[in-house]
């Protein structure tokens, strides 16, 4: 036992100690702060504009209601009425005194129409706000004109009662069901990416041991099977030392972010996981299936490693286990939508999707807790048979120089290290 | 504290790598196992080192079997480079050492004390990779030896040093020896296992073909060599019955003949015919043994 955790206390202080590493967390801690830090930082550069609005209201009854309306909905138009001619106001336009022209005119039937001018029409966003206003203010003379009072107006445009109420026990309500998702989403891409990213490094680890024949020393030193679990362990170590620090960063800046005056809009990354209302078990089952995860992908990308004698090779005799991270990540998304189809539900049993599918489950529905341990057991089970084949393989493969790239080589190191 | 191999055999699949191989070697000595590139040396070594498992026989230490628990006992330089490229030479020696269960406290003078040695402390905190190669197979040698392990198995550890580097690894080789450590050395030069191995065994595919202390793996070889220098014609001596080897040389002829006899005769042959600038009987060496059992193809 001591061995290992010298191995593994080694990997993971010269991992740590690469500026790879170093680098690799920093942009990531960069990023995370930047991200939660979002609308202050779009806040800097994207100054309340105040777009000025020049009418010319020929009727001379459009534009008090008009303005009532897009003051209601906006602050951000300001409505100035003109009596100068509409060619001088165009001029006007154009030398930016106004940012645009709105022509009211009434038509046959007392109504009001526009007509927008600007220098550009592209910048949609204020300009359908001066055209939905303008549809309210129609729409409010239409009825005044037919005789409706007011009161009852307002009573006709109030949005409906919709509300929705699952009925299964336990289950979540569509606002719980959407924090859920978007939490799930998150941390679905943080295990796909760490599986992928460490798992990769064992691989590349174990071959420039291979390469470098440092590995003829070692196992001199240590057997096959402790030196893959420390290195497998380490590895993991620094993940966790990396995840640790991200969320670190990340819980932070969103508790001491500086709020931004106006109520956050819905798409702000702050609201999207919302980190005070984060469940404890969803972060404990990720921890949990990454761990897992990681473990069960580390095992076999440590094996195949074994079989390559250049680190180059590497990348070739990975490459499956890779598509089969991706399309476990590729279920788990469409299963986002949709997490308690039959489909999501048998594949979250089958151990190589197990560690993203069956935390989608667990963090999406509220399934029971023994199928969760299933999941959990069923993965358990198949890291310890794959860690068993991994380690003979191990045994076999780093003693083994050659052309190592099929699978006639994965047989080859079983003969080889049949001792 | 004598390594024993008895009847070693291992094969892999139908492959026979090492053939029922028996030799010991006691403490206190160097051993030489040589053999052609293939010939089942760096095998027998892994299986000395526990890697490998003998498909039958024993290797004992003691009378106990070597495993891998045993791998401080044990200091192994591989026949090619095994080193952490971008590591730095002591923060590589000291992950080595560790995993051979010193503590940090003991290796760090060891390595002072090898790197002094070795006329190289200035390469402490150097990166492996920045090392010429024959500085990394000093680096590898104090690798194998920092542990004090009792038995020490160098295979090829002179390659790509110079002849001054050679001298001091040698002296090192020597000196473990006086010290106690049990040395089995393999290595293409036959000159060094000459001059530093008591007891060999000569590995054909697999086959021990020789094998014993250097003195009688000489004598029991029986034939001598012959050079001869003169002023003459010597090509008649090709001829003469007992001679089995030829070879003209720039200033003569050297001879390989059956025994001593033999040599005898042609000194006799000789008389008359003119100067004899240089008579000499010498033993053979081992490079003439190891090309006649592994076979000419070789060298």
């Amino acid at each position: 036992m001591y061995k290992l955790w010298i191995v593994m206390a080694h990997t993971y202080k010269s991992r740590l100690r690469t500026k790879a590493f170093i680098i690799t967390t920093i942009v990531s801690l960069l990023l995370i702060v930047g991200l939660t830090n979002m609308q202050t930082i779009v806040g800097l550069f994207d100054e309340e504009e105040v777009h000025k609005v020049a009418v010319i209201d020929a009727s001379d009854r459009f534009f008090e209601p008009l303005k009532q309306q897009v003051d209601a909905s906006s602050d951000e138009i300001e409505m100035v009425k003109v009596t100068e001619s509409e060619s001088l106001t165009e001029e006007k336009v154009q030398e930016g005194e106004y940012d645009a022209l709105l022509v009211l005119e009434e038509n046959s039937e007392g109504l009001p129409s526009g007509l927008f001018k600007a220098e550009s029409v592209s910048d949609a966003g204020w300009m359908n706000k001066i055209e939905s206003s303008l549809q309210q203010t129609k729409v409010m003379i239409a009825t005044q004109n037919l005789g409706v009072d007011p009161a009852e107006l307002s009573n006709l445009y109030a949005p409906v009662s919709f509300e929705t109420e699952a009925l299964k026990e336990n289950a979540k309500t569509e606002e719980e069901l959407n924090q859920a998702r978007s939490i799930v989403y998150v941390l679905l891409f943080v295990i796909y990416f760490a599986v992928i990213f460490y798992g990769s490094m064992i691989a590349t680890e174990v071959a420039t041991e291979k390469s470098s024949r440092v590995m003829e020393i070692l196992i001199s030193s240590v057997s096959p099977v402790k030196q893959m679990f420390g290195k497998i362990f380490g590895i993991a170590l620094l993940g966790l030392t990396q995840f640790a620090l991200l969320f670190t960063a990340g819980f932070i800046s969103m508790k001491y972010a500086p709020k931004p005056e106006t109520p956050a809009s819905i798409d702000s990354f702050t609201d999207f996981i919302a980190i005070d209302q984060l469940p404890v078990s969803t972060m404990i089952y990720a921890v949990v299936f990454f761990f897992l995860g990681f473990l069960l992908y580390a095992t076999l990308l440590a094996m195949l490693g074994s079989l390559v004698n250049k680190v180059e090779e590497a990348n070739q005799v990975i490459t499956p286990v890779i598509l089969i991270i991706v399309v476990a990540f590729m279920i788990a998304m469409s299963g986002l939508g949709n997490p308690d189809a039959t489909f999501v539900t048998i594949t979250s049993y089958i151990p190589f999707f197990t560690p993203m599918i069956m935390f989608l489950r667990a963090g999406m529905l509220n399934i029971p807790i023994w199928e969760v341990m299933i999941g959990i057991l069923i993965l358990v089970a198949t890291i310890g048979i794959f860690a068993m084949i991994a380690a003979q393989v191990y045994r076999g493969g780093v003693l083994m120089y050659g052309n190592a790239t099929s699978l006639k080589s994965l047989k080859k190191a079983l003969i080889f290290a049949k001792r | 504290m004598t390594l024993h191999i008895e009847n070693v055999t291992k094969k892999f699949g139908s492959f026979t790598a090492v053939d029922q191989v028996s030799f010991e070697i006691p403490e206190h000595q160097i051993f030489g196992l040589l053999g052609a590139n293939g010939a089942g040396k760096t095998t027998t070594f892994r299986m000395m080192i526990g890697l490998l498992n003998p498909t039958s026989g024993r290797i004992t230490w003691n009378n106990n079997p070597l495993t891998t628990r045993d791998s401080q006992l044990i200091g192994y330089l591989p026949e090619e480079r095994g080193l952490y490229p971008s590591l730095k030479v002591s923060d590589q020696l000291l992950y080595l050492g560790r995993l051979k269960g010193m503590k940090k406290s003991e290796i760090i003078p060891e390595i002072k004390k090898w790197l002094e040695r070795f006329k190289v402390p200035e390469y402490e905190n150097k990166k492996v990779e920045e090392l010429s190669k024959g500085n990394q197979q000093k680096i590898q040698f104090i690798a194998a030896v920092l542990h004090k392990p009792k038995i020490l198995i160098l295979d090829e550890p002179f390659s790509g040093l110079d002849p001054v580097n050679v001298e001091m690894l040698k002296e090192a080789v020597i000196e473990l020896k006086k010290n106690g450590t049990t040395i089995v050395f393999s290595s293409h030069r036959m000159e060094h296992v000459e001059e530093l191995c008591e007891h060999l065994c000569i590995l054909h595919k697999g086959n021990p073909v020789v094998h014993g202390s250097l003195k009688d793996v000489k004598r029991s070889f029986g034939k001598k060599n012959v050079t001869v220098y003169a002023d003459f014609d010597l090509r008649f001596l090709k001829d003469v019955s007992g001679v089995v080897g030829y070879k003209e040389v720039t200033e003569g002829v050297r001879l390989q003949v059956e025994s001593e006899d033999i040599a005898g005769r042609i000194f006799d042959m000789l008389q008359g015919k003119g100067f004899v600038r240089k008579f000499d009987l010498e033993e053979p060496s081992l490079n003439d043994i190891f090309i006649e059992k592994v076979g000419a193809s070789y060298v």
